[in-house]
């Protein structure tokens, strides 16, 4: 009797250390899955732009100022305009995206009334989930017509429908992380704050914003980050014309919107191929720099925090 | 537990049944030109409903994007609104597929401006000085003192690479607007009184608030307008094109019976109806040697 319970003890010991075992190595995988497809993804890019430099100059490419692969005359690959389109409209589209969505989180936090909150918030994520096509056709037949009227241009499609479309479309993002980083703000800074006899403003500006920079850069980046890989929003709402951008008022076509369009048609393993892999790999590296510069100010913040 | 065995033995029957319902309904796809989009479902419609039992989805993308499909053996049928180039059709023969044309319907390739622009006639050369960049005032060809601006379609567009090989001869100036269809250059042009586009007569015959521009081949030559049905198939209108469908090798069973349909008298009603004009003689003695 003593002997089999012993050994039941033992059984459910080893199968315990088996379970344990088991969820470990499963966690272990789902963590190193993101790795390996990350790797994949890079090496992809790599292995097949190779192979359009047999063609093309790697200095044109990376200082040509015109891209025109199935030109009639002469077949130019040349990325600064797309990269100063992609630029330009990722950057416009923060400059009206993160005073708005910051501003946004601080009153939701702060300032709203919790019944307030409990329904803005949640609005506020259904922004979210609508589909960027729909976005891009607002950008068409709203906010293009809009923007030419007030600049008295021919037409709105251009570099700042694609911000302000964007900017729609990061707020979701900016707002939600923002606030969150904002309420975790130990309760202990913003009494301090009112005691020294700070106003609830000063404390958020001074005291409450600063202690959730990290979370608020974060958020930025993050929105950053989907407004320059967004391809359908800038396709429709840019003109999407392959000259040098000459203002903010001008058409531009971005890096996604050039491969979104030449990819349906190319024909495989050509020049123009590997070319538009080229391309994606140029936007891997960008957004990839994006997160790292971001990475590099967040440790730098901790640092001074401390 | 046999209750239950029992309910998902027939959930199962249901299933195969409905799922061998659908297979055996045959199913063709047709992918490609934007211009042929509307045309095409329209006929594929009328066709469905005189025989239900056929099935046919019909998708654009542009012709490149059919052409695409056709050589990678993803579509029954590609529509084109430009011809296939020598590479292509080599692509194609190496993946086995062998390239067959037919023509569906004459386009009268229209250009348009605003309803508002005093420009409504122009020659071929004024257009290709025009698109390629060359002239850029509306001043220059008889309008107002109005910079002009340029809309016209993507690379993967039939009727980009169409209207540059036949008008332009050069390429487009890397200012022009690429939009992504017919539809939406005319819609521009509609809020843009200094633009100009290029779009498939289809799609200006409802259209309000524009300028079909009347085009002569050369200076002194007679303007004719896309929209004369008599001046297009002529060739009196100097930018006027056969819209095609490739398909692989000689046309059978559902395939056949379909194109058969597009260029029965009903067929060719239809393509009328939708704005477009019917096959003339030549093109019919065409088709008849691809098999039809």
């Amino acid at each position: 009797m003593q002997v089999s319970i012993a050994m039941n003890k033992k059984r459910s010991w080893i199968s315990t250390q088996l379970k344990e075992k088991l969820i470990h190595d499963f966690f272990f995988i789902n963590g190193i899955i993101s790795v390996i497809v990350l790797l994949g993804i890079f090496a992809l890019l790599v292995f097949t732009s190779i192979p359009a430099f047999s063609e093309i100059n790697i200095k044109e490419f990376l200082l040509g100022l015109e891209w025109n692969p199935t030109s009639y005359v002469k077949e130019v690959y040349g990325i600064v305009p797309m990269i100063v389109s992609t630029l330009m409209v990722a950057l416009g589209a923060l400059i009206i995206a993160i005073p708005l969505g910051v501003g946004t989180a601080a009153y939701l936090s702060d300032v709203a009334r919790p019944r307030t909150r409990e329904i803005a918030k949640p609005i506020i994520e259904i922004l979210a989930g609508i589909p960027s096509v729909v976005i891009g056709f607002l950008g068409i037949v709203l906010v293009g017509p809009i923007l030419a009227k007030i600049f008295g241009t021919h037409n709105g499609l251009n570099a700042l429908n694609g911000s302000i479309l964007l900017a729609v479309m990061a707020l979701p993002t900016i707002i939600s992380i923002s606030e969150d980083a904002l309420i975790n703000v130990s309760d202990s800074y913003y009494k301090a704050s009112l005691a020294l006899g700070a106003t609830k403003w000063q404390t958020v500006i001074k005291v409450k914003i600063p202690a959730a920079l990290s979370g608020i850069i974060a958020a930025c980046m993050l929105g950053m980050g989907r407004a320059i890989g967004e391809t359908m929003t800038v396709l429709m709402a840019t003109g999407c014309a392959p000259a040098m951008p000459e203002s903010i008022l001008g058409p531009v076509r971005t890096l996604t919107s050039s491969i979104a369009i030449e990819l349906g048609e190319v024909a495989y393993n050509t020049t123009h191929y590997y070319a538009l892999f080229a391309l994606g790999l140029v936007l891997f590296i960008i957004t990839f720099l994006v997160n790292m510069t971001s990475d590099i100010i967040l440790h730098k913040y901790e640092k001074v925090n401390r | 537990m046999k209750r239950k065995i029992r309910s998902l033995a027939l959930a199962a029957g249901v299933l195969s049944i409905l799922a061998s319902n659908v297979f055996a309904q045959e199913m063709l796809q047709i992918k490609g030109s934007d211009t042929l989009i509307n045309l095409v479902q329209r006929l594929a419609e009328e066709y469905m409903e005189k025989n239900p039992e056929k099935y046919i989805a019909v998708t654009g993308g542009g012709s490149g994007t059919g052409i695409a499909a056709l050589i990678n053996g993803k579509c029954d049928i590609a529509n084109a609104s430009r011809l296939m180039k020598s590479k292509e059709v080599a692509q194609a023969t190496d993946n086995g597929v062998e390239v067959n044309r037919v023509v569906i319907a004459m386009d009268g390739l229209s250009v348009i401006t605003n309803g508002n622009s005093p420009v409504t006639q122009l020659t071929v050369d004024e257009i290709g000085k025009i698109f390629r960049g060359e002239t850029t005032n509306w001043s220059e060809v008889g309008g107002p003192n109005m910079s002009i601006t340029l809309y016209g379609r993507q690379s993967n567009s039939g009727t980009f690479v169409f209207f540059r090989d036949a008008i332009l001869k050069g390429d487009y100036s890397q200012k022009m607007n690429r939009m992504n269809g017919n539809a939406q250059i005319v819609e521009a042009i509609k809020q843009d009184r200094s633009g100009i586009g290029y779009v498939g007569v289809g799609y200006v015959k409802e259209a309000t608030g524009l300028n079909v521009l009347k085009v002569a081949s050369r200076a002194g030559e007679v303007y004719a307008s896309p929209l004369n049905s008599a001046d297009v198939k002529s060739g009196k209108y100097p930018i006027a094109r056969p819209l095609n469908q490739y398909i692989n090798g000689t046309p059978v069973g559902a395939v056949k019976d379909f194109i058969k349909f597009e260029l029965s008298e009903e067929g060719q009603k239809i393509v009328e109806d939708e704005g477009f004009f019917q096959i003339p003689n030549e093109y019919d003695e065409f088709n008849k040697k691809s098999g039809l």
